[in-house]
C-alpha cells in the first residue's frame, strides 16, 4: 500500500517541480528583455572597488612582518631549497646540484624497486630519463622538489591527522566535515588568500600544495583504520597489549595499503598544484607551460605538458604498485639483491658528483626542441584542415548557447538573477539550497566581482550540462558493460591523475584563445570523474532487481530508465556534484586561455599589483560560486533522496 | 534515587572465577538500568521501548571451577559474547563482580588488567583475529611480544605449542595461506602461547566446516586433557556444548535460563525454552544411568548385573538388554535402583 501511494505522489511531484523550475525560467527571460542592462554591475579590466583597494593597501598587514607566519614561511623556504640544492640547482659552491642526474635516476629507479617492483623502477629510470632528453630535466627536478616537499609536510601533518580521525569518532566526524568542504573548494583558489600570509614563490607554492594535497591523505588513513576487522584488535587487546602496541603493530600494519592509496592521491593532487603554483611564482615545469600559454606557444607548452604527464605516470604507477606489495615480501634472496642495489646508487651517486656527463643532463641529445615543433606543426595542420570545422563548433556554441546564457546572466540585475537563483534553489533543495544561495549570492556582489563571476558561471552551467550528458552516457555503459568498464577505466584514471593546466593544451591548439577552449578542456576535465562514479552508482544496483525487471520483459531502455537510473539515483546526484566542481575549477584555470573572467582576475592579480586587491576578491568569488553550487546540488540530492515511501521516521 | 546494588557475598571458594550479579547494558545511562528493580525487571523489548537500552548480560551469577570446561550457550543475541567479553573487561560491565582468584577484577586499574590478560587469561575468537601480516609464528608468539620476552624465548615457545596444536610445518606461511581449521589452530596457539590460566572461546568453531569442526572439538577436548586449563567456551551449538562442557550454561535475552551439567539439561529441563533447546540430542549419549533408574518392584529378582550411576545410557544398553533380569545401579556399594529394558528402551526410542 505505502509503495503504491509513493509512486503516485512522485508521478505529481515530478513534473510539478519541472513545471516551477520552467515558469521561473520564463519569467526571468521575459524580465530579463525589460531590465536588460540595469543595475548589472559592471566592473572593467583595470577598475577596482573599494574593498579591492582596501586589500591592496593591508596586503602587508597579515602576513609580511608577522613572526608566527614569516617563521612557517622561511622554514618551508628553507626545505625546498634544500631540496633543490640537492636535486636542481647549483648549490654548494658548485655549477651543478649535489646530486647529478645519473644520481636521481639510480636513486629514483632504486627507491621504486624496493618499495614496489622491477617493472616500475625500469619505468621510472626510462621516465625520468625522458623528461632529460627532452631538455626539461632542470625544470623537472624543480617540481619534483616541490612535490616532494609537499608531500612530505603534508603526510607529516595528514597521517597523524587520519590516525587520530580513524581512533575517534568525534575527530572522525569534524575530519569528514572539513575535508568535505575542502573538496569543493577549486585549485586555484587555495592560491589567493595563501599569498597574503606568505607572499609570493615556493614557500607559498609548497604550503598552498601541501594543505591541496592532506586531505586524500587524512580521509584514507581515517578509513584503513576504521576498516580494520574489529577482532584483530580485539584480539591484541585480549592478549594485554596497550595502546600503543595495538596501534603500531595492529592498526597500522593492516591499513598499510589503504594508506598508500591515500598517499599515491596526495602525490597526484601535489603534483598537480605544484604545476598550477606557477601563477604565484612556483619554479618548474608549470612556469615553463604557462610561460608558454601566455604566449599561445603551443609546441613548448606541449612538450612541457607531456612532461607533467610522464612524472605524473611514473609516481601514479610507482605509488600503486607500492600499494600493491602483498604482506610476504622479504626474502633473502631479495634482501641481498636489494643490498646489492644499494652499492650501485651510491657508486651512481658518486659518479653523479664527480663527472660532468653524469652531473648534468647531456644537452646534446635533447629531442624537447623537435617535439615542441612537431607540436606546432601537427596543430598548425590540424588548424588548417579542421580549422574551418573546429572554429565553426567553437563559433556556433559559442553564438547559439553561450553568449544568449551569458548575456541572461550579465545583462540582468543583480538583483533579479539573486531572486531567480534563490528561487530555483528553492524548488530543487528546499530551504538548504535556498539560504546558502542567497548568503553566498550577496557576498558575491559584496566582492565587486559581479560580472565577470556571471560570466564564469555561465561557462560553468554550459559545460556541466554537457559533463552531466557524455558523463551519464559513458557511465550508463560502462556500469552495464563489463568489457567497456575494463577498457575506459584506465583511461579515465589516467585523465584523473593529469593536471588541470595540461588539458589546456591541446584544446588551445583546436580552438584558439577562446571561452569555449575553456569549457572544452573543462568537459573532458570533468568527464572522467561524472562516468566513474555513474559507473559505480550503476554497478551497485542489485543484479537480482535488474533480474527481476527482466525477467518480466523490459526492454534495456526501460531497465535503464526505470530501474538502474533510479536506483542510482544519489550516485548520479553525486556525479553532478563532483563535475560542476571540476568544471568550476577548470573554466577559472581557463581564464588563462582567454576565458576571462574570475580566472584572468585571479592571475593578474598575481601579476599585476594594483590589481591584487581584485584578485583576491576574484578567488573569494569562485570560493562562494564553487560553495554554492555545491550546496544546491547537495541539497537537490537531499530531497530526491527522501522518497515518501522509504517510510522516513520522521 | 537508585538502589545500591547488594551482591551477597557468596565466597565461592572453589571457582577460580566468579562472577556475582553482572550486567551488561548498552545504551544511554546504562547505569540506571540495574540499580533501578523497576527497570532492571522489563523485559528486552519493553526496556528498549522505555529507556532505548538493551541489557546483553542481566544479573548473571556463577563461578567457574578450576580445571572446569564451562559452557555458555545459546542462540545469537542471547549475550553470551558479550558476558565472555565481559570477564577480561574487554567490554566494560554495567554492574556487578568479577572475583578472579580472590581478586575484584573490575577494581583493577589499566596496568594491572593488562598485566592479567597478558599472563592469566587468553581468548580465542569466531573469524581468528589473526594479523595478515604476520607470519603463523610471529602470530603466535605476538601476546610473548608484547610482553616483552627476549626473541629466542618467545621463538622457543611458539614452536613448543605449534607443535601442540598440530601445526608444525606452517610457521613460515602468512594465515591467508591456511585454510580456516588450520587459521583457527593459530588462534588456539597464540592463546596457548602465553600459558594463561584460563581460555576463553567465542564461539571458536561456527565458521568452519563441519568436518573440521568436530576435528577441533576432539582437539579441544584433547588439549584440556592435556594441559588442563580451565575453559569458558561460548557456542551456539549445542552437540558442541555436550561435547566438550563440563557444565552448561543456558542464556536467553542475557538472563540465564539454567545452568548444569548437561545430563542435567536434557534429564531435567528448568522449562519449555530448554525442552524445546534439548529436545533433539540423542538422550542415550547424554544421560546417565542415574537419570533412569527406578525403584524394584517387589517381585523383582535382585541377583542380576550391577553397573554404576555415572555409565551413560547408550553403554549399558546391550547389557541391560541381553540380561534376562533387571540391572541393579549401584554407587559405592549403595543400591540406588534397577533398570530394565523398558527404561533403556524408552531413552533408545526417544519416547519422552
Amino acid at each position: 500500500m505505502a509503495s503504491i501511494t509513493g509512486s503516485v505522489e512522485i508521478e505529481v511531484r515530478r513534473p510539478r517541480r519541472s513545471v516551477v523550475v520552467g515558469v521561473v525560467l520564463v519569467v526571468w527571460v521575459a524580465a530579463y528583455f525589460v531590465l536588460r542592462g540595469i543595475d548589472t554591475l559592471v566592473l572593467g579590466g583595470q577598475e577596482t572597488t573599494a574593498l579591492h583597494r582596501w586589500l591592496n593597501d593591508h596586503r602587508d598587514d597579515v602576513g609580511q612582518g608577522n613572526v608566527f607566519f614569516d617563521a612557517i614561511r622561511i622554514a618551508v623556504d628553507h626545505f625546498v631549497v634544500l631540496l633543490q640544492n640537492l636535486v636542481s640547482q647549483p648549490s654548494f659552491d658548485r655549477p651543478v646540484p649535489a646530486i647529478g642526474w645519473l644520481g636521481v635516476v639510480a636513486i629514483s629507479a632504486y627507491c621504486a624497486w624496493a618499495f614496489g617492483n622491477w617493472k616500475v623502477a625500469v619505468l621510472t629510470a626510462a621516465g625520468l630519463g625522458f623528461v632529460g632528453v627532452q631538455g626539461l630535466w632542470q625544470e623537472s627536478m624543480d617540481t619534483l622538489a616541490l612535490t616532494v616537499a609537499a608531500v612530505l609536510l603534508s603526510l607529516l601533518v595528514a597521517i597523524p591527522l587520519g590516525i587520530w580521525a580513524g581512533l575517534s569518532d568525534r575527530a572522525f566526524k569534524v575530519a569528514t566535515l572539513v575535508l568535505d568542504l575542502m573538496q569543493t573548494l577549486p585549485t586555484f583558489v587555495y592560491l589567493a588568500p595563501l599569498t597574503l600570509f606568505f607572499a609570493i614563490g615556493p614557500a607559498a607554492a609548497t604550503i598552498a600544495t601541501l594543505i591541496y594535497a592532506a586531505p586524500p591523505a587524512v580521509r584514507l588513513t581515517a578509513h584503513a583504520i576504521r576498516s580494520v576487522p574489529p577482532e584483530s584488535v580485539e584480539a591484541a587487546r585480549s592478549l594485554g597489549s596497550t595502546r600503543g602496541q595495538t596501534l603500531t603493530k595492529v592498526l597500522l600494519p593492516m591499513s598499510r595499503s589503504t594508506v598508500v592509496v591515500g598517499i599515491n592521491q596526495t602525490i597526484m593532487a601535489a603534483l598537480s598544484m605544484v604545476t598550477v603554483a606557477a601563477l604565484i611564482d612556483a619554479p618548474g615545469l608549470g612556469q615553463t607551460v604557462l610561460k608558454a600559454l601566455q604566449t599561445l606557444d603551443v609546441g613548448v607548452a606541449f612538450n612541457a605538458g607531456l612532461a607533467i604527464v610522464v612524472l605524473a605516470i611514473v609516481l601514479d604507477r610507482v605509488t600503486t604498485a607500492a600499494g600493491d606489495r602483498p604482506w610476504r615480501t622479504a626474502n633473502r634472496r631479495r634482501r641481498i639483491l636489494l643490498a646489492a642495489g644499494g652499492v650501485g646508487v651510491l657508486v651512481a651517486v658518486w659518479f653523479s658528483r664527480t663527472y660532468v656527463w653524469a652531473a648534468e643532463f647531456p644537452s646534446q641529445i635533447g629531442i624537447g626542441s623537435q617535439i615542441a615543433k612537431v607540436a606546432s606543426d601537427v596543430t598548425n595542420w590540424v588548424q588548417d584542415v579542421f580549422g574551418g570545422f573546429t572554429y565553426g563548433v567553437r563559433d556556433a556554441v559559442t553564438n547559439g548557447l553561450l553568449n544568449p546564457l551569458e548575456a541572461l546572466l550579465t545583462g540582468s540585475p543583480w538583483w533579479l538573477v539573486t531572486v531567480v537563483v534563490v528561487a530555483l534553489a528553492a524548488v530543487l533543495g528546499g530551504w538548504r539550497g535556498a539560504v546558502p544561495a542567497a548568503v553566498c549570492l550577496g557576498l558575491l556582489v559584496a566582492t565587486g566581482v559581479w560580472q565577470d563571476s556571471m560570466v564564469t558561471l555561465a561557462s560553468t552551467l554550459l559545460a556541466t550540462v554537457v559533463v552531466v550528458a557524455v558523463g551519464l552516457a559513458l557511465g550508463v555503459w560502462a556500469g552495464r558493460n563489463r568489457r567497456v568498464d575494463v577498457w575506459i577505466r584506465p583511461v579515465l584514471d589516467a585523465g584523473q591523475t593529469m593536471p588541470p593546466f595540461v588539458y589546456l593544451v591541446p584544446f588551445l591548439a583546436l580552438f584558439g584563445t577562446s571561452r569555449f577552449t575553456a569549457i572544452a578542456a573543462a568537459v573532458v576535465f570533468a568527464v572522467p570523474v561524472t562516468t566513474k562514479i555513474v559507473a559505480d552508482g550503476i554497478k551497485a544496483v542489485p543484479v537480482a532487481t535488474v533480474e527481476a525487471a527482466n525477467s518480466v520483459g523490459s526492454s534495456s531502455w526501460q531497465v535503464i530508465s526505470k530501474v538502474q537510473l533510479p536506483v542510482a539515483r544519489r550516485a548520479i546526484t553525486l556525479a553532478v556534484n563532483q563535475g560542476l566542481i571540476y568544471v568550476l575549477s577548470m573554466v577559472v584555470v581557463g581564464g588563462l586561455v582567454g576565458a576571462g573572467a574570475l580566472g584572468y582576475d585571479v592571475a593578474a592579480g598575481f601579476a599585476q599589483s594594483e590589481l591584487y586587491g581584485k584578485g583576491l576578491a576574484a578567488g573569494l568569488a569562485i570560493v562562494l560560486l564553487g560553495v554554492m553550487l555545491d550546496r544546491i546540488t547537495q541539497a537537490a540530492a537531499r530531497r530526491t533522496q527522501n522518497f515518501p515511501s522509504r517510510g522516513d521516521k520522521q | 534515587m537508585t538502589a545500591q546494588l547488594e551482591y551477597p557475598d557468596i565466597q565461592d571458594t572453589d571457582a577460580l572465577l566468579s562472577v556475582q550479579g553482572l550486567w551488561k547494558v548498552f545504551g544511554p545511562k546504562a547505569q540506571r538500568v540495574p540499580h533501578r528493580p523497576d527497570l532492571a525487571a522489563l523485559d528486552r523489548a519493553a526496556l528498549y521501548k522505555k529507556t532505548g537500552c538493551t541489557a546483553a548480560v542481566r544479573d548473571l551469577s556463577f563461578g567457574v571451577a578450576p580445571g572446569e570446561v564451562f559452557v555458555v550457550m545459546g542462540l545469537s543475541g542471547s549475550g553470551k559474547s558479550t558476558l565472555v567479553r565481559c570477564l577480561t573487561r574487554l567490554i566494560e560491565p554495567t554492574a556487578g563482580r568479577l572475583i578472579f582468584e580472590g581478586e575484584d577484577l573490575r577494581a583493577a586499574d589499566e596496568k594491572r588488567l593488562r598485566a592479567l590478560r597478558r599472563s592469566k587469561f587468553s581468548m580465542v575468537f569466531q573469524h581468528f583475529g589473526l594479523l595478515p601480516h604476520r607470519k603463523v609464528i610471529d602470530n603466535v608468539s605476538y601476546g610473548l611480544e608484547i610482553r616483552g620476552e627476549s626473541k629466542p624465548d618467545r621463538r622457543r615457545r611458539a614452536q613448543e605449542v605449534i607443535d601442540l596444536v598440530g601445526l608444525a610445518g606452517n610457521e613460515q606461511l602468512y594465515p591467508e595461506q591456511l585454510s580456516g581449521g588450520m587459521q583457527q589452530r593459530v588462534g588456539l596457539a597464540r592463546a596457548l602461547a602465553g600459558d594463561p590460566d584460563v581460555l576463553l572461546f567465542d564461539e571458536p568453531f561456527s565458521a568452519l566446516d563441519p568436518l573440521i569442526r568436530r576435528e577441533m572439538q576432539t582437539e579441544v577436548v584433547r588439549l584440556h586433557r592435556e594441559v588442563g586449563k580451565t575453559m569458558v567456551f561460548v557456542t551456539h551449538d549445542l552437540s558442541e556444548a555436550l561435547k566438550v562442557g563440563d557444565r552448561i550454561l543456558l542464556m536467553r535475552d542475557g538472563a540465564a535460563v539454567q545452568l548444569g551439567t548437561g545430563d542435567e539439561l536434557v534429564g531435567a529441563p528448568a522449562d519449555d525454552y530448554v525442552r524445546q533447546f534439548v529436545r533433539d540430542v540423542p538422550r542415550a549419549d547424554v544421560l546417565t544411568l542415574r537419570w533412569i533408574v527406578r525403584d524394584p518392584r517387589p517381585d523383582e529378582p535382585l541377583d542380576g548385573p550391577e553397573l554404576g550411576p555415572d555409565l551413560l545410557v547408550r553403554e549399558a544398553t546391550r547389557l541391560v538388554l541381553e540380561s534376562d533380569r533387571p540391572v541393579k545401579v549401584v554407587d559405592h556399594g549403595a543400591l540406588l535402583g534397577v533398570i530394565g529394558d523398558e527404561e533403556i528402551l524408552a531413552v533408545v526410542a526417544d519416547t519422552n
